[in-house]
């Protein structure tokens, strides 16, 4: 197993994935949209009121990413397991967690950068300003990719199992948790101008952390799954 | 004992409502728990009895 | 204890000789709860004081305490066949994990349940967000989610794997949350009070306390090794439905 293969696998099922996706582009548009509804009817539902809005703005932009990334979990592996492609892919010589890292990254480019790249607009509508919207970026950057990679342990202990939808949320909202608290404190923290450093650098560990172990961990429930 | 008398002791200084509950859902979950499982084994031998016959 | 010796673990590691051996051990278990449990209730309703702040509602402790912990050590248990199970591959380890974890989520609900009923008339809240509640509202959802993958995976090899691999996550991250929430209450100051601030213990009311912590443990000892029971004979019948030779000569089924 040379690096210049793993990196080509790499390269090859981040390729395969993207590909497929630009075919249907549902797949992107639908996350996009859901996460622009949740963020819109959150001020219809509490009221104009910018304060509150402002308030609250960290904690509902967070859930509403967070949402839309567990509404996108059931993609991750289904089309390649209805397939037959995921079990060609437990018999390539590339190790399965490195082909887990290409899909998950697939998948956030697909469902994860847009709510990154589009936060701002929605938190401009909540009414957060200068560093509060730039922490709120950063934050979803550092905080989706952990989530995606969060989701797939989820994703592949259920893969094929009646009512999986369900399922994934109970078995992946509680793993969320963490992500979200630091990840809307940062952006209060922000605000209310204590200065969003700790909960960034917390972040940024989290994804490493996610990084190093979500994938053995899927690859570990996929094997389960297929076997 | 501290209890002057039965009426006090069911009182709990004016917290009864929160103590017996407390204690009473406590004690009803664990024998319901009870309950269940020997309802389950109950079922489980009788399961394994019948595919025994069946065999 | 001496006579536990190595041969004897691997004969009782399978099926059909814990059987019978769960059935002798049970009942002292369940002797030893009943005893313990009713000591417990003695200590903490005739001897252990009136609180000098709270009056009589801390009294619920008693039930609130040893449910809580043992929320958290039958979790803690319970990961620890999973992950034997995953480890060894070894049958009996998912099965005792399988047999612990309704006992356990039993607790966590009664943990919070009382944690309530504690704190409106104490504090003034049936609920606040602080770290020890939320983690126990989390380690729900996490037993749910070991219960019901395991319901909802037909094949019960995979569904043995898939709730253990799921029961270690879940281990993990309910300390993370714990610590998380902890932060997160220092920041937001709103949520200052704090539940779990238990009366200054007089020593009768930590005994009582530990008396009934002993008392339910050897109840959860006692179910768990009936449920395993269960759980033997229902796999031995799913066993018997394949082509496997029979086996049931060695099992009693009284």
């Amino acid at each position: 197993m040379n690096q210049h293969g793993m990196l080509a696998a790499l390269r090859e099922i981040i390729r395969r994935d993207l590909l497929l996706a630009l075919r249907r582009r549902s797949d992107v548009l639908t996350t996009v949209l859901f996460f622009i509804l949740v963020g819109s009817l959150f001020p219809l539902g509490v009221g104009p009121e910018p304060a509150i809005l402002r308030t609250i703005a960290p904690g509902v932009l967070w859930v509403a990413a967070l949402l839309s990334c567990l509404l996108s979990l059931g993609r991750l592996f289904a089309a390649d397991y209805l397939d037959g492609v995921l079990e060609q892919m437990l018999l390539i010589p590339q190790p399965l967690s490195l082909l887990v890292i290409g899909k998950v990254t697939a998948h956030w480019l697909i469902s994860g950068l847009p709510v990154v790249l589009l936060s701002p607009l929605l938190g401009l509508q909540f009414g957060l300003t200068g560093e509060a919207l730039g922490v709120l970026t950063l934050s979803l950057l550092l905080g989706t990719p952990t989530l995606s990679f969060i989701g797939a342990i989820g994703a592949a202990l259920t893969l094929g199992v009646r009512g999986s939808n369900v399922l994934i949320a109970l078995l992946v909202l509680p793993l969320f948790i963490p992500v979200l608290i630091f990840g809307a404190g940062a952006v209060s923290s922000s605000a209310s101008g204590i200065g969003a450093g700790a909960h960034l650098s917390l972040l940024g560990a989290g994804l490493l952390l996610a990084l190093a172990l979500a994938p053995w961990a899927t690859a570990t429930s996929l094997r389960i799954a297929l076997e | 004992m501290q209890w002057g008398s039965v009426s006090e002791f069911v009182a709990m200084g004016g917290y009864g409502l929160y103590v017996w509950t407390s204690f009473g859902v406590t004690a009803f979950g664990m024998l319901w728990e009870v309950f269940a499982v020997r309802r389950r084994h109950a079922a489980a031998r009788e399961g394994a009895r019948t595919s025994l016959q069946d065999q | 204890m001496m006579g536990l010796t190595r041969i004897n673990w691997f004969k009782y590691s399978s099926p059909q000789a814990f059987y019978p051996l769960a059935g002798r051990l049970m009942p002292w278990c369940a002797a030893a709860a009943i005893l313990l449990i009713g000591v417990g209730l003695y200590l903490g309703f005739f001897v252990a004081p009136t609180d000098f702040q709270q009056g009589q509602s801390y009294r619920i402790i008693f039930v609130h305490v040893p449910a809580a912990w043992m929320s958290m050590f039958l979790d803690v248990v319970m990961a620890i066949w999973a992950g034997l199970g995953l480890g060894l591959n070894a049958r009996p380890s998912f099965m005792m994990a399988q047999a612990i974890a309704p006992t356990g989520a039993l607790f966590t609900f009664l943990a919070l349940v009382t944690g309530a009923m504690w704190g409106k008339p104490t504090w003034g809240a049936w609920w606040v967000w602080d770290a020890r509640l939320t983690s126990e509202l989390i380690l729900l959802f996490l037993y749910g989610g070991v219960m019901l993958l395991r319901t909802s995976i037909d094949d019960t090899r995979r569904a043995d794997r898939a709730s253990a691999v799921f029961a270690l996550v879940g281990v993990v991250n309910v300390p993370i949350i714990y610590f998380s929430v902890r932060w997160w209450n220092t920041l937001h100051q709103g949520a200052s009070v704090s539940m779990t601030a238990a009366p200054k213990m007089a020593a009768t009311m930590l005994t009582a306390m530990l008396v009934m912590t002993l008392g339910f443990w050897m109840y959860s000892l006692a179910v768990t090794l009936a449920r395993m029971r269960c759980v033997i004979l229902e796999r031995e019948r799913q066993a018997s439905w394949g082509t496997h030779p029979s086996h049931h000569d060695a099992l009693e089924v009284p």
